[in-house]
């Protein structure tokens, strides 16, 4: 098998611009959704937040100032195909993220919201270091890597259940918006739904998050979860809670669905919720 | 929109009634979790503040590090809630005004009708926005706590609403 061989340094400065990039500048899909919702908006004072954070985001981009002060936890996900070797070999792909994360938050001005340990000192790592990393092995000899600036606020009202494998379509349906009902204003709406169905425990949760990295405009190609992400969203954008939590029809842009075989014994499901600063960017090396 | 200024005086505390949109100027002390524990800690143990509480309004806010030619980064305010059980002895003190995003807990609405004062949300996730508000920034206290430490402000015209008013109303939908 003929092997590629990359610098670690060339991933390091990919991430590194990444980081910066996903901080300063919103997807395109997001500030569309936001445009949109705007225009559909039926509350004015609530027409209004949606403007302010468009104008936010052009703020941000102008001004190279960050969309959110809360510049997240650093979320890297590694698709490395099976023909790429590393160089130097006494670095491994993680040394070369973390670097490229150092110094994105470093010079891009960046929140550094890492603390090295959770319950006892609680100290802070200064460089936003380590990333929560989660690797792939894909066939090939290319590097996909993308980098998603996750809040606290938000990460902290995501939910895990495991149901009855019996239970409905309905009885998910209902969790999951109350999920969206009990994040409500302290998670920054309007938000973005990622939504894990299947697999174990662990492997659902990362459903959930993956499923942010969908374009808000697409859906889930099996019709079934399709129609689910429809319904959900609908209930979601019933509930009133609106941008800022200060009413309205927009309290979600949109819902993704994403799903794993699992255990017959099983049905867990993963909510993930993302605010409306939802912040990834990717490239291919 | 109401102009009011810092820092708030019980008049100016009973013109606010929940929903109210205001624009804040003056000086504002930025303070999250961990500038609440040693707060609270100090009182406790009936030392002195290092900012003075007295009508005074805290920010929730841990901004991101000011760019060259900038007073501050983006700079929006922080999920209240986890403030909650250090609010009531910031009011007692003599505390007037927090800005913040999200729910407050009856425990710290009761203590907003106690000691006379108010809770204001700032729009979540728009740091770049409301950083432009913000005339200049400096630490004051707890400067190893980074972004942490407790800022004072001055600012002009910062946009918010009144959350939570001293009657025990709330903006938000019950
Ligand atoms: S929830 Fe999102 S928008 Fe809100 S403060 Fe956190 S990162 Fe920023």
């Amino acid at each position: 098998m003929n092997m590629r061989t990359v610098k670690s340094e060339q991933i390091a400065s990919a991430v590194e611009k990444l980081c910066i990039q996903s901080c300063l500048d919103l997807p395109k899909d997001v500030l569309d959704a936001l445009q949109k919702a705007e225009k559909k908006e039926s509350l004015d004072s609530a027409k209004k937040i949606l403007n302010q954070l468009i104008e936010n985001a052009k703020i941000a981009k102008e001004q190279k100032l960050p969309i959110c002060q809360d510049t997240g936890l650093a979320v890297v996900f590694l698709r490395i195909g099976s023909q790429v070797k590393i160089e130097p070999q006494d670095q491994t792909i993680s040394d070369a993220i973390n670097k490229g994360v150092e110094n994105g938050y470093e010079k891009g001005n960046l929140r550094k919201s890492v603390v090295a340990e959770p319950l006892n000192a609680r100290k802070n790592t200064q460089t936003n270091t380590p990333a929560v990393i989660h690797t792939e092995i894909i066939p090939g000899d290319k590097i996909h890597i993308t980098v998603m600036a996750k809040g606290g606020g938000c990460e902290n009202k995501s939910r895990f259940k495991m149901f009855l494998p019996t239970d409905d379509r309905e009885k998910i349906i209902d969790w999951v918006t109350q999920t969206a009902a009990q994040a409500g204003a302290n998670a920054c709406p309007p938000f973005v739904i990622g939504v894990g169905i299947g697999g174990d425990f662990e492997q659902c949760c990362l459903l959930s998050k993956k499923a942010l990295l969908r374009n808000l405009n697409s859906q889930n190609t099996d019709p079934f979860y399709g129609q689910m992400e429809k319904d959900i969203l609908q209930k979601i954008n019933s509930l009133g809670i609106g941008p800022s939590g200060l009413g309205g029809d927009t309290t979600a842009l949109a819902v993704s669905i994403e799903t794993a075989p699992c255990h017959i014994a099983s049905l867990p499901v993963a909510v993930n919720i993302e605010c409306h600063a939802h912040r990834h960017s990717s490239i291919e090396i | 929109m109401k102009k009011i200024t810092t820092p708030l005086t019980d008049e100016i505390i009973g013109s606010l009634g929940a929903g109210d949109e205001v624009a804040i100027s003056g000086i504002v002390y930025t303070a999250r979790d961990a500038a609440h524990k040693r707060l609270c800690q100090l009182i406790e143990q009936k030392k002195e503040l290092p900012i003075p509480i007295e009508g005074s309004v805290i920010y929730f806010v841990g901004p991101t590090p000011a760019p060259p030619g900038k007073p501050i980064g983006s700079a929006g305010p922080t999920t209240s809630s986890r403030m909650d059980s250090f609010s009531p002895m910031l009011l007692a003190a003599g505390l007037k005004g927090m800005i913040g995003k999200g729910y407050r807990n009856d425990t710290v609405r009761e203590a907003l009708k106690k000691y006379k004062a108010v809770h204001f949300a700032a729009l979540g996730g728009a740091g770049a926005l409301l950083s432009q508000y913000i005339i200049s920034a400096e630490v004051v206290a707890y400067e190893d706590l980074g972004t942490e430490a407790i800022r004072k402000l001055e600012i002009k015209d910062f946009p918010a609403t009144v959350a939570y008013d001293s009657t025990g109303g709330t903006v938000f939908k019950e």
